[in-house]
């Protein structure tokens, strides 16, 4: 029940928002405070209860799920208003209020127009994401997916930068378009099981066991694929991210960049690895492809860009090139990986569109050649900044480090040559990440008037955010925790007999590798080295 | 003709009676808000008769009629849109100065019209509901014969109409020459051997196909939609957008069911092309109009090509999706024109883009209903129109029609344009700080009709959108005597 609590009170707390902006201009925030912070601490409060309940077939797996909430709601259709929670989604879930909180401090002072319409619209986007990181049933998927697409198009719509309706637009037309391929491949997978087995439902754990002819399953692979890659976004399919990025108001582009985006990665985590498993095993190189020219190409274009925001959603182009590599992989190592770079990226890009936000509020200029030797007149929001700046050139002890580098380590497993290509895509992160730091908070200061440094409200939202960072880069291990058990579910079918009959070479390579990952994070005393890597940073808290 | 016979047709029957005594009361004197009370309560009545049939099962009335679960469910929803639609009418007409007693008359007997088409089972009873629905549309469309362009509408309706209908009457003649018989029952029987239809029959379809397609206004017979929805006065837009259609769709169904049309590649071949002529052209049409009426036209002629889609899969569970379609298309249309209805003034509709500038903060609670409407339209979650083409897309995958279906769905996205583009207008931010406007200007009973209205319709639309079981148990229950 506690799972719908969290959907219900973002969606009442957005109504009520509304309404109470008719009697106060400062209620609708506190309303939306006090509903964001009750689900965060309901969330905190699933994740301390143990895993305690099997779901579906995979009885050897033990316990992988927190709890599900299951009701019929279009019975005539097999639809149920079917939540669950693992690990994953557990995750998924912290991280979107925790950027919920974030998303409305920011908003305290920035949004002074339709102040309580904004945090209706905030709300339900917030519920329309959380629904899509609850769900079990693919009809109700689609639903929220679709739920958390207008209110994010009136967020820019309404409140954005100049060219706002141009960008709404694009992001619109976009994920929506791709959503309906996703809804026929929903219903092809439907159909095929309906047939099959003579039960027609939409849910998730029935799904799983329909077994689909070669040919079908690749067409219902990239239904899905195209509703989670124009998400995420991956290089032919990002052009609607810049746009939608830079003019977004600064909240906007937070919960874009930190949520919306991972709402793609956690579908192919969740949907198309184990629905697909023999199509994604052939796509898998093209995926990792595609990732690798997403890596590099992003990371050029954001090294070129002069609109800091703009700048900054480019980098997150070639932040989730890593997690298409990653999950195409099909191993621990980098599902993990994929996983911490879900959270950490959310946090530090989150981070700089907020730094950017700060900046344009007293600057009123997100171009970055106007900028420049803030550090001397804004040292605080200097440090802030250079931080997360360097989270996003992957510096070891903040937390990108982790996640990119467990990405690596698991797709070096299954392609060499493309994991060398992505390499370089650390490289490129740092020339453009440098240039970040060295045009806003160096050189010479251009600007007459003196930049105010951070208020007490500000550090409030900045001082969490740094915690979170370091805390993920210095002691991932409870998140690596958490995730592992639903992540060996999603890689089920991968290193189950069945796959070896698949004419892949590559696969066998992973079979053997994957004996070690039976014991990963696990004191064993005979250790592969990956592992005790792992080891050196628990023990070293 | 027996007594049951008469009980059976009891709601055509009140309908009958109301149109008399209308008639009679405005012999005696003009009186607004009696005239409305009586239609009102007529259809009120009418449907209230419909639950004394529920289970009717299948009653035949000989030669012309057949009572069955799909006619009670269709009857019931054009029933309930003609309800809506004259509550809407009143507060429209109150505002202007013409004569509106007469409008009343012609509303019921075009319901009249529309409720007999969808129970004929035979030419004669199709082709005299067709003329009674046509003939009071003719004069609807006209009725504010002072306005520009209330003229041109009505007599282009009227000639297109009678083209129509003459195609119409050729096609069955046709029909009957071939089979020797009028009614669907017999043309089945006659065709049934055929696994190819023979030249003369298909030309008899064809010209009907032509008749009917002008009535549904799906392309290539779609010229006339736009400039009749334009000319005409708000309410008779959404009647002739949702009655009419309706009606006529009623018995397309009925009379393919019948006959199983499905069984002939050309006749399904024809509309394929139709359904997908009607989604292009309706959709990127559309995208050129500065007009909110005309993009209403435009769209209405992309969702009767959804609508076929549904229709194609000739099947139980198509039928149910169309009947489903129907209903969110119904609630919408009817509730988009509303808005349309009630920001009109005593010169001119409300019908360019510029009147809807900034009306979420003129008028926030229109703009919001407008806009749920529009997300219908456009098929968002948490709206009829969303389960509506759910259920169609379900249909067209189970029988595989794989090329409708993507079709349907490019045709969705190119959809969200026109309609994003009116709720970006009406959501941008005023030049100046707007004041919300003041209601005081209506008379509550006025404001009673077309505001309940519309919450009625805006309710009814988030309702069917999140909880469709009762809705899909409604028409899964009395839709079961349809497919043969």
């Amino acid at each position: 029940m506690i799972l719908v609590w969290l959907i219900v009170i973002l969606m009442v707390g957005g109504v009520l928002a509304w309404i109470s902006g008719k009697v106060n201009r400062t209620l609708p925030r506190w309303v939306a405070l006090g509903s964001v912070l009750a689900v965060f601490v309901l969330t905190l409060y699933i994740w301390m209860n143990p895993l305690a309940i099997v779901i579906g077939s995979n009885q050897s797996m033990g316990h992988t799920w927190y709890m599900r909430f299951d009701q019929p709601w279009i019975p005539q259709w097999g639809i149920s208003f079917s939540l669950a929670v693992d690990g994953l989604s557990v995750l998924m879930l912290l991280l979107t209020f925790f950027i919920g909180l974030l998303a409305v401090l920011i908003s305290w002072r920035e949004i002074q127009t339709k102040v309580a319409f904004f945090h209706f619209n905030l709300l339900w986007v917030l519920a329309g994401i959380t629904g899509v990181f609850l769900t079990m049933d693919l009809f109700l998927f689609y639903f929220f997916w679709e739920v958390m697409l207008i209110p994010m198009y009136f967020l820019i719509g309404i409140w954005g930068h100049e060219n706002r309706r141009y960008a709404a637009y694009k992001f619109f037309i976009f994920t929506q378009a791709s959503g309906l391929l996703m809804l026929l491949a929903i219903l092809g997978l439907y159909f095929i099981h309906g047939n099959q087995t003579g039960v027609y439902t939409f849910s998730y754990f029935e799904l799983l066991n329909t077994t689909l002819a070669p040919e079908a399953a690749r067409l219902l692979m990239f239904g899905f694929l195209a509703a989670f890659l124009v998400k995420l976004p991956v290089v032919p399919f990002h052009s609607w991210l810049p746009d939608a990025h830079s003019e977004a108001p600064t909240a906007g582009s937070v919960i874009l960049a930190g949520l919306l985006l991972k709402t793609g990665a956690y579908g192919l985590l969740r949907f198309v690895l184990p629905l697909f498993p023999m199509a994604t095993v052939e796509f898998a190189p093209w995926a990792m492809l595609l990732g690798v020219i997403g890596i590099i190409y992003g990371a050029i274009l954001a090294f070129s860009q002069t609109d800091l925001k703009r700048l900054v959603a480019y980098t997150s182009v070639s932040h989730m090139g890593f997690v298409i590599l990653g999950v195409f992989s099909f191993n621990e190592w980098a599902l993990q990986g994929v996983v911490m770079q879900m959270i950490t990226h959310g946090l530090s890009t989150g981070a700089l569109f907020i730094i950017a936000g700060f900046l344009y509020e007293r600057l009123h200029t997100r171009d970055i050649r106007q900028m420049g030797g803030f550090w001397s007149t804004a040292p605080k929001m200097g440090v802030i900044a250079l931080i997360f700046v360097m989270a996003s050139l992957g510096l070891p002890g903040l937390g990108n480090f982790i996640a990119e580098f467990l990405t690596l380590v698991g797709s070096w497993q299954a392609n060499n040559w493309l994991t060398a290509f992505a390499t370089i895509g650390l490289v490129m992160a740092t020339i453009y990440s440098l240039r970040i730091m060295q045009k806003i908070f160096f050189e010479a200061n251009r600007m007459e008037q003196p930049l105010p440094d951070l208020n007490a409200r500000e550090m409030l939202i900045a001082i969490p955010m740094v915690v979170m960072i370091l805390w993920l880069g210095l002691y991932p291990q409870p998140i690596l925790d958490t995730a592992r058990p639903s992540i060996q579910e999603q890689l089920q079918a991968y290193t189950e007999p069945l796959i070896e009959q698949a004419p892949i070479a590559r696969m066998d390579r992973i079979e053997m590798e994957a004996i070690p990952e039976k014991t990963f994070g696990t004191k064993k005393p005979k250790e592969a080295k990956p592992s005790s890597y792992l080891q050196i940073f628990k023990s070293s808290n | 003709m027996t007594l049951t016979d008469f009980q059976h047709l009891m709601p055509l029957l009140i309908l009958t009676f109301a149109v008399l005594v209308s008639m009679l009361v405005i012999a005696v004197g003009r009186n607004h808000k009696i005239m409305y009370v009586i239609t009102a309560v007529s259809f009120l009545a009418a449907f209230a008769s419909l639950f004394e049939l529920r289970d009717v099962g299948r009653y035949t009335i000989e030669p012309l009629l057949v009572m069955d679960g799909f006619g009670v469910f269709y009857i019931g929803m054009i029933l309930l849109t003609a309800l809506l639609i004259s509550m809407l009418s009143y507060a429209y007409f109150e505002q202007r100065e013409e004569r509106k007693e007469e409008y009343y008359l012609l509303l019921l007997l075009a319901t009249i019209g529309s409720c007999v088409l969808v129970i004929s089972t035979h030419f004669a009873s199709l082709f005299l509901g067709l003329e009674i629905l046509s003939v009071s549309l003719y004069a609807l469309i006209a009725y504010l014969r002072t306005r520009e362009r209330s003229d041109e509408a009505g007599i282009k309706y009227l000639i297109l109409a009678a083209f129509s209908s003459a195609f119409l009457l050729f096609g069955m003649a046709l029909v009957y020459a071939s089979t020797g018989t009028m009614e669907f029952a017999g043309i089945a029987a006659a065709i049934a051997g055929f696994t190819e239809l023979p030249l003369l029959l298909l030309t008899g379809f064809g010209l009907m196909i032509v008749g009917i397609g002008f009535k549904l206004s799906v392309v290539p017979f779609h010229m006339w939609a736009p400039d009749v929805y334009e000319g005409a006065p708000a309410p008779v837009t959404a009647f002739i957008a949702t009655v009419s259609k309706g009606g006529v769709l009623g018995v397309l169904i009925r009379f393919f069911m019948e006959v199983d049309g499905f069984r002939y590649p050309t006749l399904v071949l024809i509309f394929t092309i139709v359904a997908i002529a009607s989604m292009l052209a309706g959709n990127l049409l559309a995208l050129l109009q500065r007009n909110v009426k005309r993009i209403l036209a435009y769209s209405s002629i992309a969702h009767l090509g959804y609508l076929l889609v549904a229709f194609l899969a000739g099947n139980q569970m198509g039928v149910e999706a169309v009947t489903f379609y129907l209903v969110a298309y119904f609630i919408t249309t009817v509730g988009a024109f509303g808005v349309v209805a009630m920001l009109s003034d005593k010169e001119r509709d409300a019908e360019q883009l510029e009147d809807y500038r900034a009306l979420l903060w003129r008028r926030p609670w229109t703009a919001a209903v407008f806009t749920a409407m529009l997300l219908s339209l456009a098929g968002i979650p948490l709206t009829a129109g969303f389960v509506g083409k759910f259920y169609i897309l379900a249909a067209g995958v189970n029988t595989q029609l794989w090329l409708l279906v993507v079709m349907l769905a490019l045709n969705s996205v190119i959809g969200l344009f026109y309609y994003i583009r009116i709720v970006a207008v009406m959501f941008q931010q005023p030049e100046a700080e707007t004041q919300v406007e003041p209601r005081g200007k209506l008379r509550p009973s006025i404001y009673v009709a077309s505001v309940g209205t519309l919450t009625i319709l805006a309710l009814l639309l988030v309702y069917i959108g999140v909880y469709p079981s009762g809705l899909l148990q409604v028409i899964q229950g009395l839709l079961v005597t349809a497919a043969p």
